[in-house]
């Protein structure tokens, strides 16, 4: 008898299991969610960008007909804050306000309207400090310190030294020195901010709907802020309009709302407006790199040293990991023997940041990919064989104790060369176009959670029921990365089932089991991980249960998804469902579990700071782009944009296209036009238009080509595909812009304006040179 | 605010509504009628997550007055399907993967099906000028450019 023709779950262009309630309206956004007799929350923001407060009157506010709740900061007193060893902020600002648009009161009423003129009946009494909107000035001496536990405003300095810097940058034949200036860009999800919080006074307990990537996290954070017994709280993930790093810590209308809900004995929904979701912010941080590299003639690296300092904002939530970040990933790329890092993060009086695609390494990567153009141009090397030159070869250990076990970038530097056309386009276009390349890498999940509690990293259960149907039950979050889908797909290959007989539920904290989250690109790797052993596991009770039908021995059962049978037999075996009948006997509904642990020698080296940066793998991409530049206005066009992406194995190849056409995309908007802008402390423009996300008309169209290494870790091979091509885009059209004009901008955006600064200072040099040389 | 008769057609069945002359047409739609398919992302004409048709026409729902639409005929995403399967721009945003977190997609398939009705066969310049009023966050646009096409062609 012939095997049927199992068509591969792996591999497959599979559109998402959640498509269907997406496309259709289906899909309940934490906005869309039945709030009847939900009370309207509203929070009160922050005037001032740098104050005490003195007093905060909400009398008026409470004795307003329609209102049910109003607190402050003397209603949490409890500080939070996403790292363990960070916490310094509060839901509702007590004792100072640290930047213009922090949360000081809420209130809970009846309806919108009586919610705003309550907030307009309160009274805030503070005195003025001097506030600090640059990190230089915050480090000033004599500046006031925003946290009294943090002198000088620095939260965090890293000093990080491996190999010899200063003999290999002797040793080198040029070594150049540049500083680059990246703007603070923000994440701008779709979905504006929204919770809601349901307090069931009778039992004491808390429902939250939130639009979070990170449950657990705001899970312990809520219990902390309202001191509630973690198990008298119930997180919810609805579907989620993107995140983008935004939402992978508790922020603070997310506790608001559950301290609202608990005054006011009942439910409450606050939905943030696009302004008030630019505010919470936990965007990338304006960011200033001195870069020194050192090279030889033939274009190999000697030694970097690297300068970086970060303007956090106001309060800590991911900085140190950030500017820990911004170092570790200067290596683990290409082969350099010797790397220095400087990392300052400063406590500044404007929203704070965080995570943001790319956590840490996109301007620092854009830095270093910006100046190795610079130098091969004056050494007359093509860009790509000064990145050949220096290639790493896996598997191998970097000199900050960095595992890459698999590494596709020779790949990737091959196919954008063929595709772009390089060898034959390059310095035979039009004038005013030009070709440039970069590229970069991402960890495939952070090796040590932010808690490090003993337990697994991932864990994944399946139930199997008397129906036939397959419930893969994660906590991890799909806020539209697809995760969810991956999951089917591998529990999907491994009992060799298509998508029908498998349902994902993802997430509910009563339900599901806890995960870490959707951040660091680490929902492939590490859940994808979990969900192949828990299928293999329950793999292995299908065979037993075939075996005892079919009377033979486990080890000779030849499972076909929806047959089992014995192999090599004459018999055409037994269904499915008859396996899952077998199955119950005795036991009834079966659960399987199935759990990932990063081993302890991916987990990092023993430095201080050590635990950011390591990965069991890395994604590897190189991204060519070609731009035209308006020499009239200044404006950079991108017209086309190739990347490779090495992401080990493609689970879902469209999804991995969609995820890398993405994030070059994001970069992208970071490169030519997006830019958070402050004027004392008042966002100016915190809205879409303003902001300059690229809309379709300006939007290029990017090829990509997988580049499969198989990662020996990741499931089926699989690495991360969400972040790692964001960082090369910016330097790759930085690059075509110096091609297509001769200039090189140190400062993201390469807004209009800055081109044609410099557009025309090169076109004055020019002149006086020729008229000096006439002379 | 005083609350007067709507009377209009929501994909396609007449309603009948007492409705404040001040309430904006996406608030109708999510809260009066129930139909949350149709999405706020911004303060205010910035995105198109709200995009709508009337008489067959996108129009932002968030910067239109309910009222203006009495008599009119209003249709949201709620609507595209027949007999529950998907339309074909339904079926090229879910196939082409031209949705991922999904939130800007009930505006870009309105766009898109007006569109698609006026101009059954676009170049990519038309569909990117009849989509330029809606962001999308997630996908770049290369994809929903390709869920268009194939809704275009019908070959999805």
């Amino acid at each position: 008898m012939s095997t049927p023709d199992k068509k591969p779950m792996v591999g497959r262009r599979a559109p998402l299991v959640d498509g269907i309630e997406k496309v259709s309206g289906r899909a309940m956004y934490t906005a869309d969610l039945d709030h009847r007799g939900a009370l309207v929350g509203r929070i009160l923001r922050s005037p001032h960008s740098h104050a005490e407060l003195l007093g905060v009157d909400v009398s008026k506010a409470r004795a307003l007909p329609g209102v049910v709740a109003v607190i402050t900061g003397d209603d949490c007193d409890k500080p939070y804050g996403i790292l363990p060893i960070a916490q310094n902020e509060y839901p509702l600002a007590r004792d100072r306000v640290r930047y213009r648009g922090e949360p000081v009161a809420a209130v809970a009423a009846v309806d919108q309207k009586t919610a705003e003129e309550a907030l307009r009946l309160i009274c805030l009494e503070v005195r003025e400090l001097p506030a600090y909107y640059e990190a230089g000035k915050a480090r000033q001496p004599g500046a006031v310190d925003l946290h009294d536990d943090r002198p000088g405003n620095l939260e965090r300095e890293i000093h990080h030294e491996f190999g010899e810097v200063d003999a290999g940058l002797s040793a080198a034949d040029v070594v150049r020195e540049e500083s680059y200036d990246c703007a603070e860009v923000t994440h701008v999800h779709m979905e504006p901010h929204a919770a809601l919080a349901d307090y069931d006074a009778e039992r004491d307990r808390i429902t939250l709907h939130s639009v979070t990537q990170v449950p657990f996290y705001v899970h312990l954070r809520v219990a902390q802020c309202l001191d509630m017994d973690e198990s008298r709280i119930r997180v919810i993930k609805p579907f989620i309009g993107g995140g983008f790093g935004a939402r992978t810590e508790t922020l603070n209308f997310e506790i608001v709302a559950c301290l609202l809900a608990r005054a006011a004995k009942g439910k409450v929904r606050i939905k943030l407006s696009r302004e008030e979701t630019a505010l919470t912010h936990r965007g990338r941080p304006r960011t200033g790199i001195k870069l020194k590299i050192g090279m030889t003639r033939e274009g190999k690296l000697t030694a970097c040293a690297c300068e970086v300092e970060q303007t956090g904002g106001a309060y800590g939530g991911y900085g140190i990991v950030t500017i820990l970040y911004a170092g570790a990933l200067l290596n683990a790329i290409y082969d350099i023997p010797a790397v220095r890092y400087d990392g300052y993060r400063v406590y500044t009086n404007t929203p704070a940041c965080g995570a943001m695609r790319g956590h840490g390494t996109v301007d620092v990567r854009h830095a270093f990919e910006c100046l190795l153009d610079t130098m091969a141009t004056e050494l007359g090397l093509d860009p790509f064989k000064v990145r050949r030159l220096n290639l790493l070869e896996a598997p191998t250990r970097t000199i900050n104790d960095l595992a890459v076990e698999s590494y596709g970038l020779p790949e990737c530097l091959d196919w954008i060369e063929a595709a772009s056309g390089w060898n034959v386009r390059k310095g035979a276009l039009p004038p005013n176009t030009g070709l440039g390349i970069a590229c970069s890498h991402y960890v495939s999940g952070a090796a040590k959670p932010v808690h490090w509690t003993g337990e697994p990293h991932a864990v994944v259960n399946l139930k199997l029921d008397f129906d036939g149907g397959i419930t893969i039950l994660t906590g991890a979050a799909d806020i539209g990365q697809g995760s969810s889908t991956i999951l089917a797909q591998v529990v999907g290959e491994v009992l060799g089932l298509d998508f029908d007989r498998l349902t994902v539920i993802a997430n509910d904290s009563r339900i599901t089991p806890k995960d870490n989250g959707s951040y660091s690109s680490r929902v492939t790797f590490m859940v994808g991980n979990a969900a192949l052993q828990a299928a293999e596991r329950l793999k292995a009770v299908l065979v037993a249960a075939a075996a005892r039908k079919l009377e033979a021995k486990p080890e000779d059962i030849e499972c076909l998804g929806e047959t089992y049978r014995v192999a090599g037999g004459q018999d055409s075996g037994i269904p499915f469902k008859d396996v899952v009948s077998e199955a119950l006997v005795d036991t009834g509904t079966i659960t399987v579990k199935g759990t990932f642990t990063v081993p302890r020698e991916y987990q990092g080296g023993k430095f201080r700071g050590a635990g950011v940066g390591p990965s069991m793998a890395y994604s590897y991409s190189a991204t060519a782009a070609e731009v035209s530049v308006d020499e009239v206005t200044g404006r950079v066009t991108v017209d086309k944009v190739w990347v490779a992406h090495d992401c080990g194995f493609a689970i879902n190849p469209l999804s991995v296209e969609g995820q890398v056409q993405g994030a070059v995309w994001m970069g992208l908007g970071q490169a030519l036009s997006e830019e958070t802008r402050y004027v004392a402390g008042l966002p100016v423009g915190p809205n879409i238009l303003d902001y300059r996300v690229p809309t379709i008309v300006e939007s290029p169209d990017i090829e990509v080509k997988i580049v499969e290494t198989l990662d020996p870790g990741g499931p089926f091979g699989a690495k991360e595909a969400s972040e790692g091509a964001l960082s090369s885009i910016l330097p790759a059209i930085a690059n075509a812009v110096h091609d297509a004009t001769g200039i090189r901008l140190t400062e993201t955006p390469l807004t209009p304006d800055r081109v044609m600064t410099a557009l025309v200072k090169q076109e004055r040099a020019a002149k006086q040179a020729n008229s000096r040389g006439a002379a | 605010m005083a609350k007067s008769i709507l009377r209009l057609t929501v994909n396609g069945s007449g309603r009948e509504d007492a409705v404040p002359a001040n309430m904006l047409l996406v608030d109708y739609l999510r809260e009066v009628a129930g139909l949350t398919g149709t999405k706020i992302g911004c303060d205010g004409g910035e995105c198109g997550a709200c995009t709508v048709l009337v008489d067959g026409r996108s129009r932002l729902s968030c910067i239109s007055l309910a009222h203006t639409c009495a008599g009119r005929q209003v249709e949201t995403v709620e609507g595209c399907a027949t007999d529950g399967r998907l339309s074909l721009v339904q079926k090229g945003f879910h196939e082409k993967l031209g949705s991922q977190c999904g939130y800007c997609t009930p505006g870009m398939i309105m766009a898109a099906s007006g569109l698609l009705r006026r101009n059954p066969r676009p170049s990519e310049a038309e569909i990117r000028a009849a989509l330029s009023g809606n962001i999308c966050r997630c996908t770049g646009y290369v994809k929903i450019i390709e869920a268009v096409q194939a809704a275009a062609e019908g070959t999805t």
